[in-house]
């Protein structure tokens, strides 16, 4: 990230917060500070209208009619998809597909290649930072195929070991499953240097990008990834939609994942054959208006800027981390040199669950809990961390709140 | 409902000195339980004798609600018979589910304390699961979880 982007000014935060009708809602009779966006954000008004636009002049059924709907909702659906290629930096806009999420995406990779192309003995290597998803549809698939999972270490700062996991690969590796950001810890993983090391032992490597879309300005050609994985609703879209990112040769030689409409070229019951990418893993009706609002989102996301939005969320970063570092008790978890704007913390004598519940007396909604990522608390023996996450439109005021939140409840159980 | 009226001073004081604290050596019955959701975790021993809990200890990682819980219900139950202890069991699932009015009679005595979690339905299972321990400990079974 160059340091010649300019980080959003607090008058421009104030404007964008506008855009916002939620974050005027009271909670507890005290204005939400609404810090769990790691787990879901918010929608802009314009990203909300967009959908409403959508049913009220241009939906019906894709690909399916040559009547003026029909084809107005085509073109704004694939529309969504060069907004995706885009949005990315992916070469072809075929090596965009839609699905229901990151945890499908991830599914579709594992059932699809990894099915497809494991055998018995082969290896799958996982990072302990991994988020459930990007480890259970790699369980099933290992035990399908006989194959085994390696695990790539972390050190006490929640940063991946690059030299184990370079000594992980041997000839039978053949699927590296790696999270770009870190959910639990914020960790933003050196991604470009791992796909490099994979590839030089003939891995592919899907990335998962749902922590990193929404905060980090992306350029999958650059990583070089194989896949790369996200959802709509972490980065200001609606829930119900995610993406595939694959390269074009891959997702040509992998068989379909769902069999139905769409994805067909010819039906017999003697035998069927396949439509080509894209549509091949697209069975069935897609959730249309969810894309076209996905693509409104990244409309209003590259409006802002990616690298902009970076750079204001690294001040917010550092001043909650300095703030929280400073309260005795507090301890935060997950001090990578590299983070995208995620603050996991325990307080001492306070379950993050009790934390949690009071903290929302006050306005003020994190998440508690394993935040699905057991491995990563069990490395740092807890059941569960509090865990603040920002988006570009949370404020150094909302990080007070929080602070002197945890500190009355400190306080509380002296 | 507020939860900060929940954390008054009665359950901070059980959460920062928990009665009955450490599984016993010496026990005929115990259990462990889990809620899954939000790591609590408690392990709990008895010892019967006549059916009568002679003696019961826990331990564990849990929140505040969750262990202010599970040290009042073993001093209320240290000395009953096993049918008052499932009773009391009964009682104190209906009295957070809102099934039972904590104004009308029972057994529960200062465990009313705990009558708000029925407002609050994410701390719910954190009250019950010390108790559902109990209900499996006396059934004989291991493991029990809030799922």
């Amino acid at each position: 990230m160059s340091n010649a982007v300019a980080a959003l000014s607090a008058q421009e935060v104030q404007a964008i917060r506008q855009d916002f009708p939620i974050l005027d809602l009271q909670v507890n009779h005290k204005p939400l500070v609404f810090l769990d966006n790691a787990a879901s954000s918010q929608m802009p008004s314009a990203v909300m209208a967009r959908w409403q636009h959508y049913h009220s002049a241009q939906h019906a059924n894709i690909h399916r009619a040559v009547h003026y709907l029909s084809e107005t909702a085509t073109a704004e659906y694939e529309a969504a998809r060069q907004k995706v290629q885009q949005f990315i930096g992916a070469a072809e806009a075929r090596e965009i597909i839609f699905t229901s999420g990151t945890t499908e995406s991830i599914n579709l990779v594992a059932h699809s290649y990894g099915r497809s192309t494991l055998q018995a003995g082969d290896e799958i290597i996982l990072t302990t930072l991994e988020h459930h998803s990007n480890i259970v549809p790699w369980q099933m698939v290992a035990e399908a195929c006989g194959a085994k999972i390696r695990v790539v270490p972390i050190n006490d700062h929640g940063e991946v070991d690059v030299d184990a996991y370079r000594c992980l690969f041997n000839a039978k590796t053949r699927i590296v499953g790696l999270t770009h950001v870190s959910n639990a810890l914020g960790t933003i993983n050196p991604v470009r240097e791992m796909v490099a090391i994979a590839h030089q032992h003939g891995a592919v490597v899907l990335v998962d990008g749902a922590q990193a879309a929404p905060h980090l300005a992306l350029n999958v050609q650059e990583l070089d990834c194989d896949f790369y994985v996200f959802s709509g609703h972490k980065l200001c879209g609606p829930t119900g939609v995610g993406v595939l990112y694959g390269r074009a040769a891959l997702l040509e030689a992998m068989p379909p994942y769902k069999g139905g409409g769409d994805m067909i070229l010819t039906v017999t019951f003697e035998r069927t054959t396949y439509a080509p990418i894209p549509a091949k893993f697209e069975a069935g009706t897609p959730a249309i208006g969810a894309v076209i609002t996905l693509g409104a989102a990244l409309d209003y996301l590259s409006n802002i800027g990616m690298d902009r939005i970076a750079a204001y969320e690294a001040q917010l970063l550092r001043y909650a981390t300095n703030r929280l570092a400073a309260m005795p008790g507090v301890r935060l978890i997950g001090t990578a040199t590299h983070k995208a704007a995620v603050l996991s913390f325990t307080v001492d004598g306070v379950h993050p669950h009790d934390l949690g519940s009071l903290l929302n007396d006050d306005g003020v909604a994190i998440r508690t809990g394993h935040h699905c990522a057991q491995p990563v608390m069990q490395r740092y023996g807890v059941a569960a961390t509090c865990r603040a996450s920002f988006a570009f439109y949370n404020t150094e005021a909302e990080i007070d709140v929080l602070a002197e939140s945890v500190a009355r409840v400190q306080q509380l159980f002296s | 409902m507020d939860s900060r009226q929940l954390y008054q001073e009665m359950i901070l004081e059980h959460n920062k000195k928990p009665r009955n604290w450490g599984l016993l050596e010496l026990s005929t019955h115990r259990s462990e339980g889990v809620n899954p959701l939000c790591g609590d975790h408690i392990f709990l021993s008895l010892r019967m004798a006549d059916d009568r809990v002679e003696a019961v200890g826990f331990s564990g990682e849990s929140c505040a609600i969750c262990k202010a819980s599970a040290s009042m219900m073993t001093t209320l139950i240290k000395g009953r018979q096993r049918h008052e202890a499932e009773q009391m069991v009964q009682e104190f699932r209906d009295m957070t589910t809102g099934k039972l009015d904590p104004a009308a009679p029972h057994h529960l005595g200062r465990l009313t304390v705990f009558a708000g979690v029925r407002d609050l339905p994410t701390r719910v299972k954190c009250a019950v699961l010390p108790w559902h321990t109990l209900h499996a400990a006396l059934a004989g079974a291991d493991v029990t979880s809030t799922e």
